[in-house]
């Protein structure tokens, strides 16, 4: 098809184009903006200098933060978290969607079952029963706390039981007709189909549990036990400094708190904007997949 | 198989529920739920007299539904806008970038936002400044509180939400463009009369589904912007629950105060099911 281009159309396309990079623009001028920031001297950052490029290049932000103790310690909380968090929801997720993917012909209660965890999205405790349960199943101030109440991840579960639904049915009969049972099937034949969902889902559970903060900030009487986020709440939002230790306080008042924080912010996104080109294209086709049906 | 998981969600999600029942107890911690007096709906007719009551559901409504108009509005029309650009990488650089704050947390975000909104040393001041207008102080102002998280609502969703739009956009077929352009249809025609019409049952679909947001302001993000000048217009029912709850420790209140609002968010949840099975035929499984 030819198209034939009016000067109204040619005015269209000019627009559209510069508009586009405009909004493109708009969503990740902040963020450099406070990579600049952190880069910067902090005499230039007060100064309002600093707008794109880092003024008076310095990595005394950057040096100041890995000499926290506080701020490594919350590092290895949410790794430790990602770590074990992850790996659980992707088991469950795994071992509830493949059941529920199932016909009610082959697996009778599976309406039943579907709605007991469609029904969590809908309705909940609430937060001060939720607190009461963490407290009562002894996990307060655990990595546990961190982990169990978000262990199943209802949603996910239905991205990946749409996901194994499309998987030709033939496939499974094959494998049964060579007598694989279901666990075979499920670890033979559906989980290496499926591994750009699964790529998906890990995704979507290893953002959820590096940004989780609010947990972390009720979950964890110690500090000491805060993950990053819930760390980086206390200092950077609430400006709250009692997790600090006096010894951290003091070389703070020496280098500007705004290019610090600036160096947090970065560091608390970066692995983030590490993994997010790569995995892009998964969760794109991942999520039409499990959103989108005939 | 489903076993392992089924436990768990008893425990942390149905567990709670159980919970619910000091909304109608003076519930004391040290005398537990079976030794607390019940006052049956005391709790709520505290919160219906607190002064506050009021203004805070009303925020949380008008807040929500800003949100909600926006973020079905603006992916919509980043969508069809994207959808014109035939050179395929800039298309993807554009979808690259949008995405991007998506996966951000409120926490970082809010950073950012703190950062150069602030009157004083922020960037969004200092440009205001060099066209002659005096810094505004967004996040301390009842007048902007409001604007200032529905914009940057939208500014972290929108890349997101376009994607569902954009995947119902190549779902139309193409015959019926070259008919329609044999037929002498302009681009706006095309627009007007095929793609919006191609799309609507997915317009329709997600309209009905941020129905049940009603009652879902953000915690998140209110939480990490607000401070108590601005509690006039931008305190939530979520927050509200919060600093009732956990920090002033009145623990039956603010149960009460969450079960009315699920109750009220799982009716407009069904509804908005019912609507979407009857107007896009959307079931869940």
């Amino acid at each position: 098809m030819v198209e034939h281009l009016t000067p109204g159309r040619k005015a269209f396309f000019a627009f559209n184009y510069i508009f586009l990079t405009l909004v493109a623009l708009a969503c990740v001028l902040p963020l450099l903006h406070v990579l600049a920031l952190s880069f910067s001297s902090s005499s230039a950052a007060s100064a309002g200098y600093v707008k794109l490029w880092p003024v008076e290049f310095t990595l005394s932000s950057y040096k100041y933060v890995a000499e926290q103790k506080a701020f490594l310690k919350s590092i290895g909380v949410t790794l430790e978290r990602v770590a074990i968090g992850v790996s659980v929801n992707m088991l469950l997720t795994i071992l509830i969607a493949y059941p529920l993917s199932k016909e009610t012909g082959v697996f009778r209660p599976r309406t039943w079952y579907a709605w007991i965890f469609v029904i969590t999205i809908l309705f909940n405790g609430g937060l001060i029963p939720t607190y009461m349960i963490v407290k009562y199943t002894a996990i307060m101030d655990t990595i546990w706390a961190l982990v169990l109440p978000a262990a199943v991840p209802v949603f996910n579960v239905i991205l990946m039981l749409n996901f194994f639904r499309n998987l030709p049915k033939e496939l499974e009969e094959a494998s049964f007709m060579d007598g694989a049972g279901h666990w075979t099937t499920l670890w033979r034949i559906y989980v290496p189909l499926s591994l750009p969902s699964l790529a998906t889902v890990t995704l979507f559970a290893t953002v959820g549990h590096w940004n989780a903060w609010f947990d972390g900030l009720i979950f964890m009487n110690t500090p000491d036990h805060y993950p990053l986020q819930s760390y980086l709440q206390t200092i950077i939002i609430n400006q709250d400094f009692s997790a600090m230790a006096q010894a951290d306080l003091d070389s703070l008042t020496k280098i500007s708190d705004r290019t610090v924080k600036a160096a947090q912010i970065f560091l608390g996104s970066l692995p983030i904007l590490l993994v997010y080109p790569f995995l892009q294209r998964f969760f794109i086709s991942g999520i039409v997949l499990g959103s989108v049906k005939e | 198989m489903i076993l392992p998981g089924l436990l768990l969600i008893l425990v942390y999600n149905y567990g709670p529920m159980l919970g619910l029942v000091i909304s109608f107890q003076k519930f004391i911690p040290a005398r537990g739920i079976a030794h607390s007096a019940w006052i049956g709906l005391d709790n709520f007719k505290y919160v219906a007299n607190l002064p506050d009551t009021k203004e805070i559901l009303w925020n949380t409504i008008v807040i929500a539904l800003m949100k909600m108009v926006a973020n079905l509005i603006v992916p919509l029309v980043m969508a069809l806008l994207l959808n014109e650009v035939r050179k395929a990488f800039f298309k993807r650089g554009v979808q690259t970038l949008i995405y991007l704050p998506h996966f951000l947390s409120w926490i970082i975000l809010g950073g950012i936002l703190i950062d150069i909104l602030s009157p004083s040393e922020g960037i969004v001041g200092a440009m205001l400044k060099s066209v002659g207008i005096e810094p505004i102080y967004f996040l301390g102002s009842n007048h902007w509180f409001r604007f200032v998280l529905v914009t940057s609502d939208v500014w972290k969703e929108f890349g997101f939400n376009t994607i569902v739009y954009l995947a119902a956009l190549t779902g139309i077929n193409p015959s019926l463009y070259e008919a329609a352009i044999v037929d002498g249809a302009g681009r706006w025609k095309q627009t007007w009369y095929i793609t919006l019409p191609g799309i609507a049952s997915i317009i329709v679909l997600l309209s009905v589904l941020s129905l049940g947001n009603v009652l879902n302001a953000g915690f998140d993000q209110v939480f990490n912007l607000y401070s108590p000048q601005v509690y006039e217009t931008g305190d939530i029912i979520d927050t509200f629950v919060y600093r009732i709850g956990l920090q002033e420790a009145q623990y039956g209140v603010a149960t009460a105060v969450g079960l009315f609002k699920s109750i009220v968010s799982l009716s407009f949840i069904s509804l908005s099911y019912y609507l979407a099975y009857r107007l896009a035929n959307y079931r869940i499984f």
